[in-house]
């Protein structure tokens, strides 16, 4: 029994010993990962280091109904008064098939409407439904990218306003690891 | 620094285009810590970008944001030289801002 148990635990030990390779590995990638930031750091002009300070925003302009809607049409509804969608092909959205994880999910939106005033993203199956909205000055191109968090797979709902109209189009990424824990 | 901006702004053909990277955790309050708590929702509400001061892109953020934001947009004018800035504030009233030039 003894023997058995002291040879089994050295057998663990063996274990452990073949799996800790293993173990250095997700560290390894974080390592590489940190230092490819360092390289993106390290490109990024540090120019403006010193330049004056930009007043912060007003935290009070943050539409906080919209994104406390759980329905995009509630969301939409608060964000912009109005939630009847123009379906368009006007209106680009690049969204990946598939997202393997859905706490990083890489979103552009890009429309062709003219005096586009705003862009908004929607996710339908997220906790709450609006992820983001943009107020796009005269000047500003609609073509913004970001990075969203996705809590399973749905429904991904880009939505312009342009001229009091709102213009939408649609599509739906499959999430296989789930962004919101 | 604690919450760190990364801008990257370059002019072309008369259309400015502008990257940044904002070091923010963007806890959605729907995750759990380590100890088996829910972390409590901290992210970035409103973000601002500036060319010379005027807006030229302002956007709400919730918790669906992803952690570590990045945008990418573009704007038309802007020379090599002048000034970006970008700062935003979050649920908890902190704030963060940074100023570049374009390249």
């Amino acid at each position: 029994m003894k023997t058995e148990l002291r040879r089994s635990r050295q057998e663990m030990g063996k274990h452990t010993m073949m799996t800790e390779p293993r173990k250095t590995g997700p560290a390894r990638r974080t390592v590489l990962l940190g230092a490819a930031g360092a390289a993106a750091a390290l490109a990024m002009p540090r120019s403006g280091l010193a330049a004056a300070s930009v007043p912060a925003p007003k935290a009070s302009l943050w539409p906080e109904a919209a994104f406390k809607a759980t329905v995009p049409d509630a969301a939409l509804k608060a964000l912009w008064g109005s939630s009847t969608l123009v379906s368009t092909d006007q209106v680009k959205m690049e969204a990946p098939d598939i997202a393997e994880n859905g706490a990083v999910v890489p979103i552009s939106v890009d429309a062709n409407e003219t005096a586009i005033t705003g862009a908004a993203l929607l996710a339908r199956h997220n906790p709450y439904s609006l992820a983001c909205a943009y107020e796009i000055p005269e000047g500003t191109s609609p073509a913004i990218s970001s990075r969203l968090k996705l809590a399973r797979t749905t429904e991904v709902v880009a939505a312009v306003k342009a001229g009091g109209k709102l213009y939408a189009t649609s599509k739906q990424v499959k999430v296989t690891l789930g962004g919101c824990g | 620094m604690a919450h760190q901006i990364l801008v990257h702004a370059t002019t072309s053909g008369g259309v400015t285009t502008v990257e940044a990277l904002i070091k923010h955790p963007m806890d959605s309050g729907f995750v759990k810590g380590k100890d088996g708590k829910l972390i409590p929702p901290h992210y970035i509400e409103v973000v601002e970008f500036t060319h010379k001061g005027k807006l030229v892109l302002r956007g709400f953020w919730g918790p669906a944001v992803s952690k570590n934001p990045f945008i990418r947009f573009s704007f038309k004018g802007g020379a090599s030289g002048d000034p970006i800035g970008v700062s935003w504030v979050d649920n908890k009233g902190e704030t963060a801002n940074m100023s570049a030039s374009i390249m």
